[in-house]
């Protein structure tokens, strides 16, 4: 099935095992949301379980947590990546920080699914990853799938964290298919907040997540035509990250790219790179380098191409790793 | 008795505003809103008069720590304590208040301990108190933001409540109260919140205590027409009160919490009143407002019109020298606690670091995990030099 197709089997599962879980955000019942992720949902649970809120961001995650404070796991969608900020301040000051500042006393179970990213086209603010002014705030679990499987089993999960969950949706992929296997035994144990290496190699390290996964894969092979065995590590959870799984394939490798949409300067790949530095440098055999955005407003859609990292901006910084 | 001074036009009420008690301390009759003041107990009356009372002593010991440097800052209510008095009665024990950072009275009337409430502005916790146990969530400092929470957990109330009739709801049906200021009705939360709370026709009583001042900006500018015209236009009503009234905002409050509770939806009450005092003690009044209001101000000050009434109509008991006699007594014991409360909340009595890493996730966190083993062992070092010396010396 289709990564939005495996979110909807995720939220109609959860909203069946749990009478506590609602979904609320724009457009999301009779519509189905503007990528259909929730159709059907409101035909089958009903307009009080799967609500068209008001557009009103501040207002869906205000609510949120209140609803959350009350003993409900809401499950709140932003319609789009750039149009969270309106939110930002429930989300900062609120969501991360309730849990804390009661002494533990208050949990907010409040999941966050966000579609972003670019790729598709679009217009203004419709294209955005914002995912570093998240994983820079203490108290929120950021996580992204960049397939169906996970799609579906990191929804699940989220659903039922007991903490505050954001889940950015690689809107580009939604359409994207795969298996998934729906059976309990089907997440192997896997936990939304771990990495996993989706390809095995020996060179090269590559790290990637949601929308670039499927990129560092066409990288990985590519590279394997000139020789090179490429690794790849997709995050899936962005706060926290699996350092662990990342120290274990750098070892390994000796050598990593990350990657990532969010422009290179101030984004997670700074962060990964200097982790790993203090970890394993003495296994590196080449600087950890970074694929990013630019430092620059999403640019329009007819010219993102030339912003977003591709298969050649990868594979020249696979090569100048081999350079050292 | 003193001549009072002509009040000054922020004195006045708006045209329609509710007062049933007048500054003298006579009573009026109102055909919507006395009957809520039917049965009203001598008791209640004065324990109105008490929690205002001891609550103005407490704030006022705030002042004096945060003065002596014992306190990171202070937040004073006084002046404000008639509206939060007649709001507190008026509504149940199951009912949940969301406050902002003023709402001292409110707190203490549901038993929250001084020395609880003093923890946020000592700095030794963000919230002193667990919100279950009072039914009364932390400050929120952030503007604006609980009004959110409040309309979320009362969309919670409803949805827990939907299968009652109405006579269930009356017996047992719970209302949220949403606390916040004249300066935070500016801020797009209230309005999202007033939004919410209107489409879903959820139990809310959003208060507002109009104290004049956000800081240094006046209501006028956040405002051009009393605030609680506001709620018509979300759909619901909204009552200006006379929020140096606390027999006014009793009954007010005791309706809007009837018309929240039996499903009619949110309500709006804005209590017109004045922080005699500063914003906080970083705050100096003297550079933004005159003499002459603050003397105004005085003139109508809640607690004389309060005592007028009870000692005109014999609710302050047999021999009512002796019952403000008590009241004054209890608030120089509370504020003694007070401030032994808040003297002891220094060495062991002070939260670690560590509290902190424990409780920002619910579930196990390996960042989290890692920077606390590192800190710890970090701490560690220290009381290992510690030892060294002592074993040297």
């Amino acid at each position: 099935m289709t990564i939005a197709k495996a979110i909807n089997r995720a939220l109609a599962d959860e909203l069946a095992a749990d009478e506590k879980v609602l979904l609320m955000g724009e457009d999301i019942g009779s519509l189905g949301g503007v990528y259909r992720v929730t159709e059907g949902l409101k035909a089958r649970f009903g307009a009080d379980r799967v609500v068209d809120s008001p557009l009103a961001e501040s207002g869906i995650i205000g609510t949120s947590i209140g609803l959350a404070l009350r003993g409900y796991r809401p499950v709140a969608e932003i319609q789009f990546d750039g149009f969270v900020f309106p939110g930002f301040n429930q989300i900062t000051t609120q969501l991360a920080k309730m849990r804390a500042r009661t002494r533990g006393a208050a949990s907010v179970p409040v999941t966050i699914r966000i579609p972003y990213g670019g790729g598709i086209g679009s217009i203004e603010h419709h294209s955005e990853s914002p995912e570093a002014l998240f994983t820079h705030t203490a108290g929120l679990r950021v996580i992204t799938p960049s397939n169906a499987h996970d799609a579906y089993w990191m929804t699940r999960q989220a659903v039922r964290s007991q903490d505050p969950v954001i889940i950015f949706e690689p809107k580009r992929r939604y359409w994207l298919k795969g298996e998934v296997d729906l059976s309990e035994a089907g997440h192997r144990g896997l936990s939304a907040f771990e990495a996993q290496v989706v390809r095995e190699g020996t060179d090269v390290t590559i790290a990637a997540w949601g929308p670039l996964v499927p990129v560092a894969l066409a990288a990985a092979n590519a590279a394997a035509e000139d020789g090179r065995s490429v690794e790849v590590v997709d995050l899936r959870s962005l706060s926290p990250v699996d350092f662990d799984a990342l120290q274990a394939s750098v070892e390994k490798t000796g050598r990593m790219v990350i990657t990532h949409e969010a422009p290179t300067f101030g984004g997670l790949g700074g962060e990964i790179a200097a982790r790993l530095m203090e970890r394993s440098f003495l296994h590196l055999e080449a600087p950890i380098l970074r694929v990013g955005g630019f430092h620059l407003p999403y640019p329009p859609s007819r010219v993102e191409e030339q912003y977003l990292p591709d298969l050649d901006r990868l594979l020249d910084a696979v090569d100048r790793t081999f350079a050292y | 008795m003193p001549q009072t001074p002509p009040p000054t036009p922020a004195t006045e009420l708006p045209d329609g505003a509710v007062r049933l008690l007048d500054a003298d301390g006579t009573l009026h009759e109102d055909a919507r809103f006395s009957p809520y003041l039917q049965g009203l107990a001598d008791e209640t009356l004065q324990r109105m008069y008490r929690l205002m009372a001891t609550e103005r002593r407490v704030d006022q010991e705030g002042t004096s720590l945060q003065r002596q440097g014992q306190l990171a800052l202070w937040v004073p209510a006084v002046g404000q304590e008639g509206a939060q008095a007649g709001a507190l009665t008026a509504l149940r024990d199951e009912d949940w208040i969301f406050p902002t950072y003023r709402e001292h009275l409110l707190a203490l009337g549901r038993g929250v301990t001084p020395g609880q409430l003093f923890e946020l502005f000592r700095g030794t916790a963000h919230a002193g108190w667990t919100a279950a146990d009072h039914r009364v969530q932390p400050y929120t400092l952030v503007l604006a933001a609980q009004t959110l929470h409040a309309t979320g957990y009362a969309w919670g109330i409803a949805r827990d409540q939907s299968d009652w009739d109405a006579e269930r709801r009356a017996a047992e049906g719970q209302v949220v109260l949403a606390c916040f200021g004249d300066g935070a009705s500016s801020e797009g939360d209230v309005h999202e919140s007033m939004v919410f709370a209107a489409s879903y026709d959820l139990p809310v009583v959003f208060f507002c205590q109009n104290n004049q001042w956000a800081i240094s900006v006046p209501a006028s500018t956040q405002t051009r027409v009393p605030l609680a015209r506001r709620a018509a236009g979300y759909g619901f009503e909204g009552v200006t009160v006379d929020g140096n009234d606390p027999l006014a905002m009793h009954a007010v409050t005791a309706w809007a919490a009837e018309q929240a509770r039996t499903g009619a939806g949110p309500v709006m009450i804005e209590a017109h009143t004045f922080r005699s005092g500063a914003h906080t003690t970083a705050d100096d009044p003297t550079k933004y407002r005159t003499r002459e209001e603050e003397q105004a101000w005085a003139a109508v000050d809640p607690l004389a019109r309060l005592a007028a009434h009870l000692r005109a109509t014999g609710a302050a008991g047999a021999d009512p020298d002796a019952f403000f006699a008590d009241v004054a007594a209890e608030g120089e014991e509370l504020a003694r606690r007070t401030r032994e409360a808040v003297l002891a909340m220094t060495g062991d009595a002070l939260p670690t670091l560590d509290d902190v890493f424990e409780t920002v996730y619910a579930e196990p966190h390996p960042l989290v995990a890692e920077e606390l083993a590192w800190h710890r062992q970090w701490q560690a070092g220290f009381a290992d030099a510690e030892t060294a010396e002592g074993d040297a010396s």
